[in-house]
């Protein structure tokens, strides 16, 4: 892969933003170019929360992902909004907790995760992103435990740094997930 | 990479004018740019320095212009209409040629406008912004990593001339965050006699000030200023040009415009059509020289501004209007795409043959 | 032979451009008295704010900064912060730059308890442009923008400005003097000496109300003018502390 344009979208509150910054510094930790890129602003108080991010062999450009090659839609509101954006070959992860249709494209790949209900299962009812995030590391082949650890590391702050493990766990459990 | 880390753009400033030896910071909450003063108002105190969130962006800037009196390297930063109220004070730093540096994140206007980004404060910026014969030195960073370089080189530029510089940023990026590395050279901080920083009883008293009532006095400070200025032009403007040697067509961007604008350059190459880029590092000092060689070969001009149509008057002035310069834009928040701007390009390169 | 008078030292030996008869010369040098005083000079940077009193910067010995119209407060507040062991900051402002279009740094800067002096020259118009409508000016008041007298259905009232800052819970010493005789010009002077020492104490925001004439655009002689203070300025800005929260404390 050269670049790879990934868009994740939800609920405010839902982790988005904190999937794409995980998903950011483990590009960066794999030693790629990186950009992320939220949306900003009173629309994500209780609303519509979205992220860019972009992996790239070579300086990324533009940051601003409007063409996914990966659509992560943790809501209904999100995927109704994005699906038609993904880029043909391009692959969609859907939280199928939240979101009861089935993708209407038959040119993308899907994957559908229960990802807050497995998340609420396994006690951990705010990880439904992190769930997911395992999902995608291992479909996109990069689940790789010492990179994944570091670039948790990373973004989860030091006073929550006992939180470091539940959340590899819970990656695991998506990364599992058939 | 190892060095790197992921920050915002906004952050990316506040830490960079820390690392410069920033110590005073006054601010007004305005979105897009809050994760400055958020960050100073963290680390300040941490630090012996001082945050300070002031009444309004009128105060902000006075409390600047305060400090600055004082020969310390002090700063605020704000978003396009908090900008608009601190034009008085921009011009009375330019009047009493103090150093400060100013950071505009912009969002879309006229009026509260919106709060998403935009680059129609360019006027504003390069032409002053406030009342009077002034310039600010305007840097317009197109990374995150060049937030950072560009608030260290804003500060040792504005010391260096005793004016003002300004990061001309939006809110793209101010929000980003990319790798940055904060590994910096500080240069010494120049002497500054001319400080209010109490006589000790050793000399003169100071002034600081901007009053002239002798029009000969106030005439002559004006002439000083633009023989600085003129030296300014002559020395200080920074550019990255990209593939433009052999271009038919020049496209000139700056900011988030030139990173999408990049994109389309990229995908127009790969279909064959001879396109460049001129991205203004320095929208004042405007950087003529490449655009005056480029229009030497090229056969057309693009502007790619999110804005009505500003830099392109700058643009036509460098080439000295002998190309067609045609703009390419979205305003009020939106970004043009890449699709959009190779568009423009395909259409210009229809032109040229 | 003994010395009975002598110019400050931190006043410029400089004619003053004032109109005759007009008490900013008295109060710049009861400002000087005091630096004098207290020893200060070398540390002290005055704010020369818009209005009659722009050219301060050229009569004062200390470092001065002239500051954008009523912006002073935010002005001292940047130089206090800057080096607040060392630098001692007074402001200078007239009624229509602290109380109209500077009220909102006025009364931030005394909420803040910011620890700078303010001297204020109440003279209830606008002198430098010509005898306009001020903040202050009185019920009734002739000016240049209220020919007809100031009405207060139209354009509102007075601003007090040490009753309605002595409201505020950071302001540390608010007092209202006046110069118009030996005895006021005692009284000023100590005020005025309590509000630098304040600063010297670390104690906070210290403003000086000073009652001034302007016979000028009064349009009265000079001895008018100060009778006219008695009869018609302190009846309604009454002279005296308004607050003095040290003090009250220390009464506690």
């Amino acid at each position: 892969m050269s670049t790879k344009q990934f868009l994740f979208s939800g609920f405010g509150g839902q982790g988005i933003l904190f999937s794409g910054k995980l998903l950011a510094y483990k590009g960066l930790i794999d030693e790629k170019q990186v950009s992320w890129l939220p949306s900003y602003g009173p629309e994500m108080r209780g609303g519509t929360a979205s992220c860019s991010v972009i992996i790239s062999d070579d300086p990324v450009g533009s940051p601003i992902v409007s063409k996914p090659d990966v659509l992560v839609a943790m809501n209904l509101p999100s995927l109704d909004k994005y699906e038609d954006a993904v880029v043909p070959g391009g692959i969609i992860f859907a939280d199928s907790t939240l979101i009861e249709r089935k993708v209407k494209r038959d040119d993308v790949t899907v994957y559908y995760v229960p990802a807050t209900k497995l998340a609420n299962d396994n006690g951990t009812p705010t990880l439904a992103n992190i769930i997911l995030m395992g999902k995608i590391l291992n479909v996109l082949g990069n689940f790789d435990e010492t990179s994944v650890r570091a670039a948790l590391g990373k973004v989860i702050s030091a006073r929550h740094a006992d939180m470091l493990e539940v959340n590899l766990k819970a990656m695991q459990l998506g990364a599992d997930y058939e | 990479m190892a060095d790197k880390v992921l920050m915002k753009g906004n952050e990316a400033i506040a830490e960079a004018a820390i690392i410069a030896g920033c110590r005073h910071y006054f601010g007004y909450p305005i979105t897009p740019q809050t994760e400055v003063a958020a960050y100073m108002a963290k680390k300040m105190p941490k630090i012996g320095g001082c945050f300070l969130q002031a009444e309004s962006e009128i105060a902000a800037i006075n409390m600047v212009y305060g400090v600055s009196s004082t020969g310390k390297r002090v700063m605020t930063s704000s978003s396009s209409p908090g900008i608009s109220l601190k034009s008085e004070g921009l011009s009375y730093l330019a009047g009493a040629d103090l150093p400060a540096l100013i950071v505009n994140v912009q969002r879309g206007g006229p009026g509260l406008g919106g709060i998403q980004p935009s680059q129609s404060d360019y006027f504003q910026a390069t032409r002053g912004g406030g009342h009077g014969d002034y310039h600010m030195i305007v840097l317009a960073p197109a990374s995150v990593q060049e937030m950072a370089e560009l608030t260290v080189k804003g500060f040792e530029l504005a010391d260096t001339y005793r004016m003002t510089s300004m990061i001309l940023a939006d809110g793209t990026m101010g929000q980003m965050m990319e790798p940055v590395s904060l590994d910096f050279d500080i240069k010494p901080v120049p002497e500054k006699p001319w400080a209010t920083t109490g006589t000790k009883m050793e000399r003169e008293h100071n002034i600081v000030n901007s009053l002239y009532l002798s029009p000969e006095k106030l005439e002559e400070t004006n002439f000083e200023r633009y023989e600085k200025y003129k030296y300014i032009e002559e020395n200080e403007a920074m550019y990255e040009e990209y593939m433009v040697e052999d271009a038919d067509i020049v496209v000139a961007a700056f900011g988030i415009a030139a990173r999408v604008s990049k994109n389309a350059v990229n995908e127009a190459r790969a279909r064959g059509i001879k396109v460049g880029l001129i991205r203004p590092i320095t929208l004042w000092p405007f950087p003529v020289a490449p655009f005056k060689k480029a229009a030497e070969h090229a056969k057309k001009f693009i502007s790619v501004e999110l804005s009505m149509g500003q830099m392109i008057e700058d643009v036509k002035l460098a080439t000295d209007c002998k190309v067609p310069v045609t703009l390419c834009n979205r305003v009020g928040g939106m970004i043009p795409s890449p699709e959009q701007v190779l568009e423009a390009i395909v259409e210009a390169d229809g032109g040229v043959k | 032979m003994a010395v009975v008078f002598d110019k400050p030292h931190s006043l410029i030996d400089v004619p003053l451009h004032y109109c005759p008869g007009c008490t900013h010369g008295i109060v710049h040098r009861l400002v000087a008295e005091v630096i004098d005083e207290l020893g200060i000079e070398g540390r002290t940077i005055g704010i020369a704010p818009v209005g009659c009193s722009v050219m301060a910067y050229d009569y004062f010995n200390c470092d001065m900064i002239e500051a954008a119209h009523g912006r002073a407060p935010a002005v001292a507040t940047g130089v206090k912060r800057a080096d607040p062991e060392n630098n001692v900051v007074f402001t200078y402002q007239g009624d229509g730059d602290l109380a109209s279009i500077g009220m909102a740094e006025t009364v931030h800067a005394a909420a803040r308890n910011e620890n700078i002096t303010v001297i204020f020259i109440n003279n209830a118009i606008y002198g430098m442009t010509g005898g306009q409508m001020a903040p202050t000016s009185l019920p009734g008041q002739v000016t240049q923008t209220s020919p007809y007298g100031r009405d207060t259905k139209h354009c509102g009232y007075p601003i007090k400005v040490c009753e309605m800052l002595s409201e505020l819970e950071g302001a540390e010493y608010l007092e209202r003097v006046t110069v118009n005789s030996v005895k006021n010009i005692r009284t000023a002077k100590k005020a005025i000496k309590k509000a630098f020492q304040n600063q010297l104490d670390g104690k906070g925001f210290s403003l000086v109300e000073v009652i001034s004439s302007c016979p000028t655009n009064w349009g009265m002689t000079p001895q008018a003018a100060l009778k006219w203070i008695d009869e018609k300025m302190i009846p309604y800005y009454p002279l005296g502390c308004y607050k003095d929260r040290s003090a009250e404390k220390e009464a506690e």
